[in-house]
């Protein structure tokens, strides 16, 4: 399988504390990797330093469909393609919804004049295509701020997707959502897949995680502690490895798959 | 309930919300607006004389631009979630640029030596305004506490510069900057007062429909998020500081004209007026949030208690209060208003 994505032997030290230690990770084209693991785990920081916002340590690696990339800004990151939607809050709260969808990629003219007949229509046409709210009370200028969690994660996914991402981030959407929002979150995750695109599922609910996932690494304390694809694993299976992993700090040789 | 609003034709019913939405939205703004009405109407009950004729509107519109002309774009630093207390000192290091290129040519072409001067304030105050950010931004020191420093450190400079030293300014009536800055339009409206309007309009502009104005917004409202999507923060926080440096320089040059003279302590005591204008404007100290319309007319509201005091007869001491009172009042209803919209 080709990759979107290859990082080799990246370590992440924040003062005291070993975020990561020595982490291979790679993202298949079209590919939705799962990546679990407790809370400290180190999955937040491993996709920061993807999108270019912390870097790794020396001697870490990162390639580009192939190319190997010096110095990733989260300007870089997005050019290339990486966008993330992120477990803090990704919206800008006070903003009307075009303002959010369009955030950092204002359309304007050459002297900075935005065209917000142009970023209205099109966030009126995204409201119905892609995030699917056909209540009345949202309109193009509503503010992100009343949003339920669901549409909140529907806006950032839909903003990820209508900007062409190569590779989608989500940092625990599903954090804080109700059932259905988390069903309706999920749905988006799985529409990832349906355009082409890959994506870094983060999620410490397996039962989340699982479904939506080709193949799932398991961080445990800043190291990976174990990956396989998911038609390995029975969900029963990856429980029981998981609290394994959790007593143990790991998984004996003969317990470890790999793709 | 809603019977009756499924029995309205559609579009009266889609009207209403329009028009429920647009209310919601100006909110804010109209608040400002009825709450300048009603001090207006007040002051005009006690005191009709006063306040139904000419002289008083001329006094306001003639001073109200000194803070005016730095509240309104320092709304765009508090938009961006951070603050500036040094333009006060900003307005007095200006104009010590003036005074050293203006004395410079005071013998041979003091027209020459004004026009250079005023040019010498703008970049004085630009580099005063880029320092301000450079040094918050870069450095990551908070600017309460930055500008603070820098607020004593450019009065400290201007004090040693002009060895507390005044200067006449009457030279400049022999420009063309007076009439443009401090005259009169159509022989009524002080000139002032129409640069006030101009930099309303044109900070509105570029708050509302630049790519600049958006990322003020986006600074303010979630730097990390806005970081993430690749909003150059940092960039656009110094522009705001600049912005802020060079009106402050304007500013000092206007008020230096209108008394045709220079006091080394030039902008004491408009520090409270221009920060009260911007908070009692409706702008979110907690940033993101704020709007150029509101400082406006706050800063008419902050104008008019004084003389309206003094002429509805009390004594200069209810100032105080007043403009206290008012200030609390309005800043707690709109924080109500603001969770009601939420
Ligand atoms: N900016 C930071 N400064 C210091 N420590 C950090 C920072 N970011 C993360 N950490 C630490 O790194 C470890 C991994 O954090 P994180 O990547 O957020 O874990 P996860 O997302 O798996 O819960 C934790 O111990 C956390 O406290
Ligand atoms: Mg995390």
């Amino acid at each position: 399988m080709s990759h979107v994505v290859r990082m080799e032997n990246i370590s992440k030290t924040f003062g005291e504390v070993t975020a990561l230690r020595n982490v291979d990770f790679e993202v298949g084209t079209n590919e939705i990797v799962g990546l679990l693991g407790d809370n400290g785990a180190g999955k937040s920081t491993l996709v920061k330093i993807l999108t270019g916002y912390h870097q790794p340590d020396p001697g870490g690696r990162i390639y580009w469909k192939g190319d190997k990339l010096e110095h990733l800004s989260v300007a870089k990151a997005r050019d290339l393609g990486i966008e993330v939607v992120y477990q803090e809050r990704a919206l800008a709260d006070l903003q009307s919804l075009w303002r959010n969808i369009f955030m950092g990629r204002e359309i304007a003219n050459r002297w900075g004049v935005l065209n917000l007949a142009e970023m209205r229509n099109e966030t009126r046409r995204l409201m119905t295509t892609a995030m699917g709210f056909t209540s009345a009370a949202i309109t193009p200028e509503s503010v992100v701020g009343a949003f339920s969690g669901g549409e909140r994660q529907g806006v950032a996914i839909t903003r990820a997707l209508h900007f062409q991402a190569e590779l989608i981030i989500l940092d625990e959407p599903t954090m804080g959502l109700s059932v259905t929002e988390t069903k309706k979150c999920l749905e988006f995750v799985t529409g990832i897949k349906g355009a082409g695109k890959s994506a870094i599922f983060i999620d410490h609910n397996i039962f989340h995680v699982h479904p939506v996932a080709d193949r799932i690494i398991v961080l445990d304390r800043g190291a990976v502690a174990a990956q396989f694809l998911k038609d390995q694993i029975s969900l029963d299976g990856l429980i029981e490895m998981l609290s394994h992993v959790a007593r143990t700090g790991g998984l004996d040789a003969d317990n470890r798959t790999t793709t | 309930m809603n019977s009756v609003a499924e029995a309205r034709p559609i579009s009266s019913a889609a009207k209403r919300g329009g028009v429920a939405r647009l209310a919601r939205k100006y909110a804010m703004q109209i608040a400002i607006v009825i709450v300048l009405l009603l001090i207006w109407a007040f002051f005009f009950w006690r005191s009709p004389r006063t306040f139904g004729a000419y002289d008083i509107y001329n006094a306001l519109m003639s001073t109200t631009p000194y803070y005016a002309l730095m509240a309104i774009p320092l709304t765009l630093v508090i938009i961006a979630k951070e603050i500036d207390l040094s333009f006060t000192s900003i307005m007095a290091w200006g104009m010590a640029g003036y005074d050293v290129v203006f004395l410079l040519f005071r013998e041979t072409n003091p027209s020459l030596g004004v026009w250079l001067g005023f040019v010498a304030c703008l970049l004085a105050g630009l580099f005063a305004g880029l320092l301000n950010g450079l040094i918050v931004v870069r450095l990551g020191i908070p600017s309460l506490v930055a500008t603070l420093g820098t607020q004593f450190f450019w009065r400290g400079v201007v004090l040693v510069v002009t060895n507390a030293q005044g200067l006449g300014m009457t030279p400049v009536k022999a420009t063309l900057l007076y009439p443009a800055l401090v005259g009169r339009l159509a022989g009524r409206i002080p000139m002032q007062f129409v640069w006030m309007i101009i930099f309303a309009i044109v900070t509105w502009f570029f708050l509302n429909r630049t790519k600049f104005g958006a990322h003020v917004y986006l600074s303010g409202d979630n730097t990390e998020s806005a970081k993430l999507m690749g909003v150059n923060v940092g960039r656009t926080k110094i522009l705001t500081f600049t912005i802020v440096g060079v009106a402050a320089a304007f500013a000092g040059f206007v008020v230096s004209e209108g008394v045709l003279f220079l006091w080394p302590t030039l902008g004491e005591g408009y520090l409270l007026n221009t920060l009260a204008s911007v908070f009692l404007g409706g702008t979110s100290v907690f940033g993101g949030t704020g709007s150029i319309f509101g400082t406006f007319i706050a800063a008419l509201i902050i104008a008019i208690i004084n003389p309206g005091i003094v002429a509805a007869g009390w004594t200069a001491y209810w100032t105080q209060l007043i403009y206290g009172g008012i200030i609390v009042v309005s800043v707690s209803l709109q924080a109500v208003l603001r969770r009601r919209m939420a």
